[in-house]
């Protein structure tokens, strides 16, 4: 049975290598995104050890709002009298306290900031030269106006020793003279692509830490003698909770973990194509298996006929998925590999400075990739297995039927999936249910409805095949591709998944976007924007003192700054904002009123919007409980809540208690409504001057800002298309799988159609036409399933400000014509077999 | 005509300067053993399989030596096939499956001629069928009309009857010898059924690759006769 086993895989090498390319691919992307995480992830560790050599142990308090990945948390200040009590717990030998935190962003000598490199920008106190850091060319700063900087950012800008250069922080722009440069240990000039200002203790308290007397930590150098380990403890039991106590090299760790969050976003990308790609596969590994038994009806019955028992039956063709699913891990490992050195390298570039260490293939990665491309492969091989060891052992006498049974069984599962998938879909978007739940609920309904399709698919096929049917060979292909329902559906739901994704996703953003577009259309009353460049609100700050001014210009009517951070509510991290002048802001929003009054914000009050007031479960005159970055927890009273709107999220905290408890102290966006009479082309250039030491943020129209909003997701529908890209490629080999069976099945035919006079030409028409009908069939599948998919999403994003839906037909129309040209590629090998047959063996084919 | 297969010491000679001529408006019968090289004969003369020497004429028109698009064109107008297998399309109805070497060739069926084809095979009634909604002898008699219907110079059948039952077979046969004696179709049949032979006006004997005799005006009796002293004759050699 083994050998009979292994001759008929090896006589179908073709057909298994297309399905194998599919787990190859799948494989590819799982073990090439470990490879890329942990060859990335390890250099920039490289990169960050002895960061803190000079520290045996730091203390510091613990955050009051935690950071997401890729972020790093406020460190509360720490006042002189906590240095005090540290240094007296026993096995301390020096205790320090120290400035160090991101956020000192240094000017160019062209007013713009300093291009990063990648790593964070730090503001701290001056440590002394030691183990770490050594000077390079001038001093260490010694008064208030004098700053050190390190040998990267001295590079970058250009800057040496006595040059002013001016330094944003908390505070605006202020201006020191470089008194020194120093450089790390081993000649590092940068730790990770990290720019560092140096200032004298007093200033980076003030500036860093916002308040006079406030360290970010204390260092501590164990005393001879003390083990770091118990030294550790001391201080963790004398300290209690409230505090984080760290070595030096966990310290390091956390660092390069904040720096890691783009590799975090990267690996999840490469998963998700994964994911895909495993799921597309999927559907062309149950095709081939299918395809090969229906081929081999005879010679199952044959070994049937022979004693070979159904359980031997399945265990046969599971055991040529298993070598299928090996070889294809294999394969698809060693590409992964290899996707992993380039993407390592190409992805280094983007850090400066980062040295990609040797290429690191992770044991999990291996391991992965053979569970996942096995499983799959021998999963999917599953049910075409159960038919085999149905067939009949007279099937050996009968002539082998080409044509699909009814599978009624197969339609309520279909059924079933499907019904269970919309469920756990609706449960997700509209009730409290996580993502996992709804991967699950699309996942379910991707399977419904390809086990539905064959249902649809004759009547669908026939429909599609019209403008096909004016020649005879359009004719012929659209007859071909509706005699398998069963087949054309398996098929096309691998053009669909693809498809069926890229449709919704386009179909939220669309429907995003012109929601967006309509409120800045209709209720924004603001005509000139100070936005950051990157759209991000955390990262820019604009000089209060400056907007002032810009707000006194003439033809300025009005102004609103705001502010944005993440808080705690309870236990949830909770976006809170705040204006600079609400009343303002109010009407220049267009916000409306929906309970209470949200006309002023006074002290101790706040305003919030309905899916904020709705998630947080609070109504006008209820207490909310915030603990904002700084500071302790506040308790408001909720005044007021507005209707949802795309211009004004979140809970509304007031101006002074963003000021105290914000990350950062100023406004980092602003918005200018021009009086009656005055025009952005005059008033621009006046603002613009005003705003030149606010570098991060730039001046922007309504439609600008628009354009910024709609490049934004331009970007995202860009990866998304390059994942149906490889959905598509996948599906491509269904086709050419299927279409190949086909031809082989109909050899007689093909070779009757010849020798009554079918030309080639004509042959390679008819082929190309019922690969195209089964393409297009998929693709409008996919619309449809993404189409409704994608609305039910964009309803369910209501109070996220989506309140329009809208359809991408331009982007829908594209993935048809993509899925017609797909369809004429997919059959241009197969076709050209077809074309080429022999007539005459053809004929006598059987 | 030679026709020689594979080479060197593999070499089999399936052909050995064959030289035949048929005549336009003759029911000719091929004959012979299993192996003898009728079938190869007919495939030869219908331009599906090329000589290794030797020339082949339809009407006017060199076979040997045509491109597959001459071969293709030569197909659609000058002759037309019955196959033993049937070969029709499972997904055309009998009407579509007659039309079919018409609309290949992107021709318009005369109506008139049309009906007379479907009144001689007498399928009147069965036109919008499928092919598997058809009796055996219902195919190949759909086939026939396939065949009929472009009008081409010749009509080469291979084992027509050899798939059916010995009532439908004789329908088929009896529908060959009209079509040639009131249509005036020219008929090349491949058979090894002395019966089916009898149907003919000229049976053409093979063994070896050579023509060894022929018949005019056969019976059954004549042909099995034949047979015999073709046998006879291999055996002493």
């Amino acid at each position: 049975m083994l050998t009979a086993t292994l001759k008929s895989l090896l006589s179908r090498k073709l057909r298994l290598v297309l399905s194998g390319l599919a787990v190859v691919l799948a494989v590819m992307f799982v073990s090439g995104s470990m490879v890329i995480r942990d060859t990335l992830g390890r250099s920039i560790d490289n990169q960050f050890t002895g960061a803190y050599v000079d520290t045996d142990l730091h203390v510091s308090l613990k955050p009051k709002v935690k950071a997401g990945t890729g972020e790093k948390a406020v460190v509360p200040p720490a006042d002189p009298a906590m240095v005090e009590r540290v240094a007296k717990v026993p096995g301390v030998g020096a205790a320090v306290g120290v400035v160090k935190a991101e956020g000192a962003r240094v000017l160019g000598k062209d007013g713009r900031l300093v291009p990063g490199t990648g790593g964070p920008r730090y503001g701290e106190s001056w440590r002394g030269e030691g183990e770490l850091l050594s000077l390079r060319s001038g001093s260490e700063p010694r008064t208030d106006t004098e700053v050190a900087i390190n040998a990267g950012l001295a590079k970058k800008g250009g800057f040496k020793v006595g040059d002013r250069i001016g330094v944003l922080t908390s505070e605006p722009k202020q201006t020191f003279t470089v008194a020194g440069v120093f450089g790390y240990t081993e000649g590092r000039d940068s730790i990770g692509g990290e720019q560092t200002v140096a200032f004298t203790v007093p200033v980076a308290q003030q500036l860093m830490m916002g308040e006079a007397g406030g360290f970010s930590g204390v260092k501590i150098d164990a005393a001879s003698g003390a083990s770091v380990a118990s030294v550790r403890s001391a201080l963790t039991k004398e300290l209690g909770a409230g505090f984080e106590v760290l070595t030096g090299k966990e310290l390091a760790k956390k660092d390069s973990d904040a720096s890691r969050g783009v590799l975090d976003l990267m690996g999840q990308v490469l998963l998700g194509f994964a994911a895909v790609a495993v799921l597309v596969g999927i559907f062309l590994i149950v095709n081939t298996f299918s395809i090969i038994i229906a081929q081999r009806i005879k010679e199952l019955a044959l070994l049937r006929a022979l004693g070979a028992s159904r359980r031997q039956m399945i265990n046969s063709v599971l055991l040529e998925s298993f070598v299928v699913g090996l070889v294809s891990s294999a394969l698809g490992l060693a590409a992964g590999v290899g996707i992993g050195a380039l993407g390592a390298s190409l992805l280094s570039g983007s850090i400066d400075g980062l040295a990609v260490g040797s290429l690191q293939v992770p044991a999990s990665a291996v391991v992965t990739a053979f569970a996942v491309g096995i499983l799959v492969t021998m999963m999917a091989a599953l049910f075409p297995a159960m038919r085999a060891a149905k067939v009949a052992p007279i099937a050996v006498i009968r002539a082998s039927a080409t044509t699909d049974g009814k599978g009624r069984k197969q339609t309520w599962t279909g059924g079933v999936l499907f019904g269970l998938g919309a469920v756990l879909l609706a449960l997700s978007l509209f009730g409290d249910s996580g993502i996992g739940m709804m991967l699950v609920g699309v996942l379910l309904v991707f399977v419904g409805v390809a086990l539905l399709a064959p249902l649809i698919s004759k009547p669908s096929v026939w429909a599609l095949g019209v403008p096909f049917s004016r020649s005879l060979p359009g004719q012929l292909g659209r007859r071909n591709s509706a005699r398998n329902p069963r087949r054309t559906a398996v098929t096309a739901s691998a053009m669909m998944i693809g498809v069926a994704l890229v449709t919704a996703i386009s179909t939220v953003a669309v429907s995003a976007e012109k929601s967006v577009g309509d409120v800045v259309s209709h209720d924004l009353k603001a005509d000139l924007m100070a936005v950051g460049e990157s759209g991000s609100a955390l990262s820019a700050a604009i000089d209060p003192a400056a907007l002032a001014e810009a707000g006194r210009s003439a033809g300025v009517k009005n102004v609103a700054a705001m502010s944005f951070d993440m808080a705690t509510v309870g236990k949830d991290k909770q976006p809170v904002v705040a204006w600079q002048d609400w009343s303002v802001a109010r009407d220049m929003l267009g916000v409306r009123e929906k309970q209470g009054s949200i006309g002023s914000l006074a002290a101790g009050t706040v305003v919030m919007n309905e899916a904020t007031a709705k998630s947080r479960g609070v109504g006008v005159g209820d207490k909310i409980t915030v603990q904002l970055q700084r500071g302790e927890p506040r308790t408001y009273k909720v005044a007021g809540i507005f209707e949802n709107t795309a211009l004004a999220e979140g809970l509304v905290v007031p101006w002074a208690d963003a000021e105290a408890g914000f990350r950062a102290k100023q406004p980092s966006q602003a918005f200018f409504e021009l009086s009656a009479g005055a025009s952005v082309s005059e008033v621009r250039p006046q603002l613009e001057k005003h705003l030149k030491y606010s570098p991060e943020v730039s001046l922007k129209t309504k439609s600008e800002v628009l354009d910024l909003y709609s490049g934004g997701f331009a970007m995202i529908l860009t990866v998304v298309q390059a994942l149906l890209g490889v959905a598509m490629l996948i599906a491509v080999l269904g086709i050419v799988n299927t279409l190949a069976l086909s031809v082989l099945e109909r050899t007689s035919e093909l070779g009757a159609l010849r020798a009554i006079g079918l030309s080639r030409g004509q042959t390679i028409r008819m082929i190309m036409s019922e690969s195209v009908v089964i393409s297009l069939f998929g693709a409008l599948l996919g619309i449809v399933v993404g189409g409704v998919l994608g609305l039910a999403v964009a309803r369910a994003m209501r109070e996220q400000g989506v309140t329009e839906l809208s359809l991408p037909w331009s982007q829908m129309f594209t993935y048809l014509v993509g899925a017609a040209v797909v369809g004429v590629l997919a059959s241009l090998a197969p076709a050209r077999r077809g074309a080429r047959l022999n007539v005459l063996r053809a004929i006598s084919h059987g | 005509m030679t026709k020689l297969y594979g080479a060197g010491e593999a070499q089999v000679a399936a052909l050995r300067g064959v030289s035949v001529e048929l005549a336009q408006g003759e029911f000719t019968a091929i004959m012979g053993p299993s192996g003898s090289g009728k079938s190869t004969l007919m495939h030869c003369l219908a331009g599906l399989d090329a000589v290794t020497a030797g020339d082949v004429f339809v009407g006017d028109l060199q076979v040997n030596g045509m491109s597959d698009k001459e071969l293709t064109r030569m197909r659609r107008s000058q002759i037309g096939f019955i196959f033993q297998q049937f070969n029709l399309l499972p997904t055309l109805t009998a009407e579509e499956n007659i039309l079919l070497p018409l609309s290949i060739a992107g021709r318009k069926p005369s109506k008139d001629w049309f009906d007379r084809v479907i009144d001689t095979v007498g399928l009147a009634g069965r036109l919008a069928h499928r092919p598997t909604e058809l009796s055996g002898g219902q195919q190949q008699r759909v086939a026939c009309a396939r065949a009929l219907v472009s009008q081409p110079e010749v009509i080469f059948a291979d084992e027509p009857t050899g798939n059916l039952d010995s009532t439908s077979g004789t329908e088929v046969l009896k529908f060959l010898q009209y079509s040639v004696r009131t249509l005036g179709q020219t008929i090349v049949m491949v058979t090894h059924d002395p019966n089916a032979a009898s149907y003919s006006d000229r049976v053409v004997f093979l063994a070896d690759g050579q023509i060894v005799d022929e018949l005019r005006e056969p019976t059954a009796d004549t042909v099995l006769d034949m047979m015999r002293k073709i046998d006879v004759q291999a055996r002493v050699a």
